[in-house]
């Protein structure tokens, strides 16, 4: 079951279980991964999301900023299967896992059974090991959760995401919690990762500056809507100070309602 | 009975908790911190001793109102060695205690454990049950002695019974508590990795639950125990709780005073169990409160 047609929108409860594909491969770079179109979602009289269209490929790394109450995570919890309360026609073809901005690592399970927690398949041991391997922490494995770094943990998590073998991966700002060096290196683990499985990434975060050095697609999430869009097509690794990448800033920044002009 | 917050369990976990927790560093080192729990412990309980047979050898009390401890080390040996008409032997007794504790107890923790999930799983649940044990909870456990004996009898039944209404609500409640405490998160997780319901409280809601739970079981099993001395003192011709009763009539206050002495130690060996227990169940969390 690995789509999900369109009609009056069901979300799937759980979407790792339900769509089980042995593996990634049999969508093609580029195929559509997330097509959605008129996402309503209120809470109450507020409107968070209306009428909201979004489309992601697969190998797409796109980012979603906006300001907080914007509605960004709700989209992300909508896509992950969390919110029974959404309207709209939302397709989703392929696997779907997420890592969250506490890395949400259950404290009494040892590291790998963290990351191996859930996987149906016949070797869950060695890709998880694997996973581990590659996000650097092949010898942490028998480590209690408490025991790590906050980066550790959280590279966990991205490891725990990337062993389900996601066509579309979820980042709810993985990273806001984590120090400056600290995040420059997960920014180069997760293009790293991005770049050898090349699932459909959508990154929330609510810093400019990590959306342009990551993602090929900038979305500005505004009155529940995707208000604006900026393609970044720059290599990587990107310079933080090229011009391109400034002159990009500056408009996200007015977009998101952010006065540049007073402080530069 | 126990009125038990929510919260303070938790409380009382943790500090249990550190108490195991300081024979490693953090960083699994090794490096031994000043142990505090050795033989200082001691200190106090032996000095009060000493005391005490002060006290009787120099006569300022009577031996009959208060036995010196050695007295009361002899009249053990007594016990234990000859089968008295009035009392059997005390390895007789401390048996058919045992027995009436484990019974009673494993009966009572059944229903608390499969109560407190049916309460902590579903909302349902808890509308069905949980009432009915609040209620349950503000009774007067030893007031219900006369009903029981009116029910059930003065056997062996409504003995276990007291013992297992009195372990059943500590370890419902803080089970309870526990269920319902585990970060809501993390069963999102869950949701998001896939989990079936069952694995998800295998995995999350169970382990979630259990430094709760373990709070819950130290509760009851002192409860049980002291419900066990309270059901043995009626109408019993056999256990801990008889030869008091046979002590009193014969106004051996030094055979009190063995018995009393078998229940603390039973109650510590106990408690030294459950830490066990709980040392090796919440490993995962020993190294965070170790920090």
């Amino acid at each position: 079951m690995a789509s999900r047609s369109s009609g009056s929108l069901t979300l799937p409860r759980r979407p790792g279980r339900e769509r089980s594909r042995p593996a990634t491969g049999d969508l093609a770079d580029g195929a559509p991964v997330v097509s959605i179109s008129g996402l309503r979602r209120s809470f109450g009289n507020r409107v968070v999301l209306d009428g909201l269209d979004l489309e992601i490929r697969r190998g797409e790394f796109v980012a979603l900023i906006g300001r907080s109450g914007s509605g960004k995570s709700t989209l992300l919890r909508g896509l992950a299967g969390l919110d029974p309360g959404l309207e709209g026609d939302m397709d989703l073809h392929g696997t779907v896992s997420m890592a969250f901005q506490g890395a949400r690592l259950l404290p009494w399970k040892r590291v790998l059974d963290n990351v191996r927690l859930g996987l149906r398949r016949p070797d869950p041991d060695d890709v998880a090991r694997a996973a581990l391997a590659e996000v650097g922490l092949q010898e942490h494995h028998d480590a209690w959760p408490m025991t790590l770094s906050g980066g550790e943990a959280q590279r966990v998590s991205l490891a725990r995401a990337l062993v389900r073998e996601p066509d579309l991966m979820l980042l709810d700002e993985p990273f806001g919690a984590l120090d400056a060096l600290t995040r420059m290196s997960m920014h180069r683990l997760v293009t790293g990762l991005w770049n050898r499985h090349r699932p459909a990434v959508l990154l929330v975060t609510h810093d400019v500056d990590e959306a342009l050095t990551l993602a090929d697609r900038v979305l500005v999430l505004a009155n529940g809507r995707i208000a604006h869009q900026a393609t970044v097509s720059l290599e990587r690794p990107r310079e933080r100070e090229h011009p391109d990448l400034i002159s990009l800033r500056n408009r996200l920044l007015v977009e998101l309602g952010v006065d540049t002009k007073g402080t530069s | 009975m126990s009125t038990t917050n929510p919260r303070s369990p938790a409380l009382g976990a943790v500090s249990v908790g550190a108490s195991r927790a300081r024979e490693r560093a953090p960083d699994g080192t090794g490096v031994r911190r000043r142990r505090l729990s050795g033989w200082q412990r001691l200190i106090s309980p032996v000095a009060l001793l000493a005391v005490w047979q002060l006290v009787s050898v120099a006569g300022l009390v009577s031996a009959r109102k208060l036995p010196p401890p050695t007295q009361v080390v002899s009249t053990a040996a007594t016990l234990i060695t000859t089968n008295s008409a009035a009392y059997g032997t005390l390895q007789h007794a401390l048996l058919a205690s045992l027995e009436r504790m484990l019974l009673g107890f494993a009966l009572g923790a059944t229903v608390a454990l499969v109560l407190a999930l049916v309460s902590g799983l579903s909302q349902a649940g808890e509308e069905a049950v949980d009432p009915l044990m609040q209620m349950v909870r503000t009774l007067p456990l030893f007031g219900l002695v006369p009903v029981f004996i009116v029910w059930f009898g003065i056997g062996q039944l409504p003995k276990l019974l007291l013992i297992a209404l009195g372990a059943a609500i500590p370890l419902y409640l803080n089970t309870f508590a526990g269920i319902r405490g585990v970060d809501g998160k993390l069963a999102e997780l869950g949701q998001v990795l896939g989990l079936s319901r069952r694995e998800l409280i295998r995995h999350v809601v169970l382990p979630g639950a259990l430094p709760e739970m373990l709070v819950g079981l130290r509760q009851s099993l002192g409860v049980a125990w002291l419900s066990l001395v309270v059901a043995e003192q009626l109408n019993t011709n056999s256990g801990l709780g008889f030869m008091i009763d046979q002590a009193t009539q014969f106004l051996q206050n030094d055979v009190i005073f063995v018995v009393l002495l078998v229940y603390t130690i039973l109650g510590l060996l106990t408690d030294w169990l459950v830490r066990r227990v709980e040392r090796r169940a919440l490993a995962w969390r020993r190294g965070l409160l170790a920090a």
